[in-house]
């Protein structure tokens, strides 16, 4: 399913202006990361997406719908959020009932129902803790169970606010399969996060942010070698970017595979 | 000057089957900052609580051992006298704005209150925490206004402005953008040019290679590793107990298989290590350098 911004812009009530001008368009299946500095307009341009925040103007048109013509639960079929905080977002008492709520909700079957949260335990790897309060668990994993609630509502569009804070390194593998899972199922995948060196090893663009503008939105390669862009925004490139560019490798590498590539044929 | 000593500390949650924190043992001195890794679950935060006297007096449960804070027992004290001494910047910087305060000032201005400082001297901490942590234009918002980086901002000088010996963190940069985490890093360190003992949670393991004196990689509530950041951030166990490695690290040991990385050299945690033992440009220079 298509999103696309036309001229958006949005102002705080107290006259904060957060958004300015965004035109995006991110066509269904495509995986994107939202990145820039603390305040830049990320968090408040994705709640534009499933309707939490109303365009100031311009619009945000999610497949066929406009946003400001229509209510939370049509556009909540449409594009699962994951709140940074997840205790924003989580109020039940097992982990079990909080994951059925938002497929119950959207009015599935029973059968529909029970396979979804069947799969979404299994992908973010709850199974086991199923039938503990969400407030029991560590906050990293009420973290996994906050996503696990969105993934079950199997909606076309899903966006993960900052899904790596606070994570160790298993769980963050479990985000990168959970992101490439989705992908995989054409779904579109979009996130915020200020952890550059997951963001080039699971998306393929880049989305860069600053005062409320897009700076930057080019594919990951392509937007990693924007150094200096990227450092307006308080955005720094990812280690291996970093280190090629040391080294004098022949182009922007990101991931480990591509920089190892590289080194070879500079030593070749 | 030992500023924290734990001995033989085991400690259990009172809901929890088994223990959170098993047989620590660790001293930490005076202007030393030491760094806690590990994998979610490993008993970081635990041994924060515990650092800073949370641990037994906020969290019950059964604790064995002994915990010195500046010299003082911890289980022989109580929380308004062990925050003279430490103070603890909370993971989720939620749970500790104080929820009485209208403006980010008085949040800030909120512990001092308490201890009897006089107005001018109350006033030049609190200049120095905000300009410190870069928020001193925020002093007239509301804390609860405020991104998730600048309330963690705001939870570091409420802390800050108490001027604790020990000044323990809970991965205080968990919501920063780079440069935020950098500035963080950069006022930790300078705190401990002034004396200030830290330890530290924290999972960007970049930046604990660059600022720790000393790590300890903890799991399942044991300390697994202890050392310098070189020694300790390297260590191919980490990754076998869920820790989190740098890339300069991985592509390190990669590279070493495929006979692009010496076996004699010492794998990097840095970007500057992973520069010179990759033979990059400017380790050529530096090394003409120093000739």
């Amino acid at each position: 399913m298509r999103l696309e911004t036309e001229n958006l812009g949005f102002t705080y009530e107290g006259g904060v202006e957060a958004l300015r001008g965004i035109d995006l368009v991110i066509k269904a299946g495509e995986r994107a990361a939202i990145v820039g500095q603390n305040g830049a307009g990320k968090t408040t341009l994705v709640k534009h997406f499933n309707g939490l925040l109303r365009p100031t103007s311009g619009t945000v048109r999610v497949g066929d719908v406009l946003t400001s013509e229509s209510p939370v639960s049509k556009l909540a079929a449409r594009v699962g959020y994951v709140f940074q905080n997840p205790d924003e977002q989580l109020f039940c008492k097992t982990v079990e009932e909080e994951i059925i709520f938002g497929p119950k909700n959207l009015g599935f079957t029973p059968e529909k129902v029970e396979a979804l949260v069947a799969d979404a335990l299994e992908l973010s790897d709850l199974g086991t803790r199923k039938d503990e309060n969400p407030y029991d668990l560590s906050p990293s994993w009420r973290k996994m169970v906050a996503m696990a609630s969105i993934i079950a509502m199997d909606t076309p569009i899903i966006v993960l606010d900052e899904p790596t804070t606070g994570q160790d390194a298993l769980n963050i593998a479990r985000i990168a399969n959970i992101v490439s899972t989705l992908h995989a199922r054409g779904k579109t995948v979009i996130t915020i996060t200020h952890d550059i060196d997951f963001c080039v090893e699971n998306f393929e663009r880049l989305i860069a942010m600053a005062q409320g503008r897009i700076i930057l939105d080019a594919p990951m390669a392509e937007g990693l070698a924007e150094r200096d862009l990227l450092a307006s925004t308080y955005v720094e490139q990812p280690q291996l970017t970093r280190l090629g560019a040391r080294l004098g490798l022949a182009r922007t590498v990101g991931k480990p595979d591509d920089f190892l590539a590289a080194l070879q044929e500079l030593r070749q | 000057m030992a500023i924290l000593t734990i001995n033989n500390l085991t400690y259990q949650y009172p809901s929890s089957p088994q223990p959170a924190l098993k047989d620590i043992s660790l001293t930490l001195e005076s202007g030393e900052f030491l760094a806690v890794i590990g994998a979610n679950g490993a008993g970081k935060s635990s041994l924060c609580y515990t650092a800073a006297g949370f641990i037994p007096h906020f969290f019950r449960g059964e604790l064995n051992g002994q915990v010195l804070i500046d010299g003082v027992d911890s289980s022989q004290s109580n929380l308004n006298e062990l925050v003279l001494h430490a103070g603890l910047v909370f993971q989720n910087p939620f749970n500790q704005i104080s929820g009485s305060k209208f403006t980010v000032y008085e949040e800030i201005a909120f512990g001092l209150e308490n201890l009897g400082i006089a107005r001018e001297e109350m006033k030049a901490r609190i200049d120095e925490a905000l300009a410190l942590t870069n928020i001193a234009d925020l002093g007239k918002r509301s804390p609860y206004a405020l991104s998730g980086g600048q309330q963690q901002r705001v939870a570091l000088a409420s802390i800050l402005v108490m001027q604790p010996k020990l000044l323990v963190l809970d991965e205080p940069t968990s919501q920063l953008d780079p440069i935020g985490t950098q500035e963080v890093f950069q006022v930790i360190r300078a705190m401990t040019k002034r004396g200030m003992t830290i330890l530290m949670a924290e999972h960007k393991i970049e930046q604990v290679a660059e600022f720790a004196d000393r790590v300890i990689a903890l799991d399942a509530g044991e300390i697994l590793l202890e050392g310098t950041p070189g020694e300790v951030l390297t260590s191919p166990l980490l990754p076998e107990r869920g820790v989190g490695i740098s890339r300069y690290t991985q592509v390190a040991r990669r590279a070493q298989a495929m006979g692009l990385w010496s076996k004699q050299t010492h794998l990097p945690a840095t970007l500057a290590q992973a520069v010179r033992g990759f033979g990059g440009a400017d380790a050529a220079q530096e090394v003409n350098d120093a000739a």
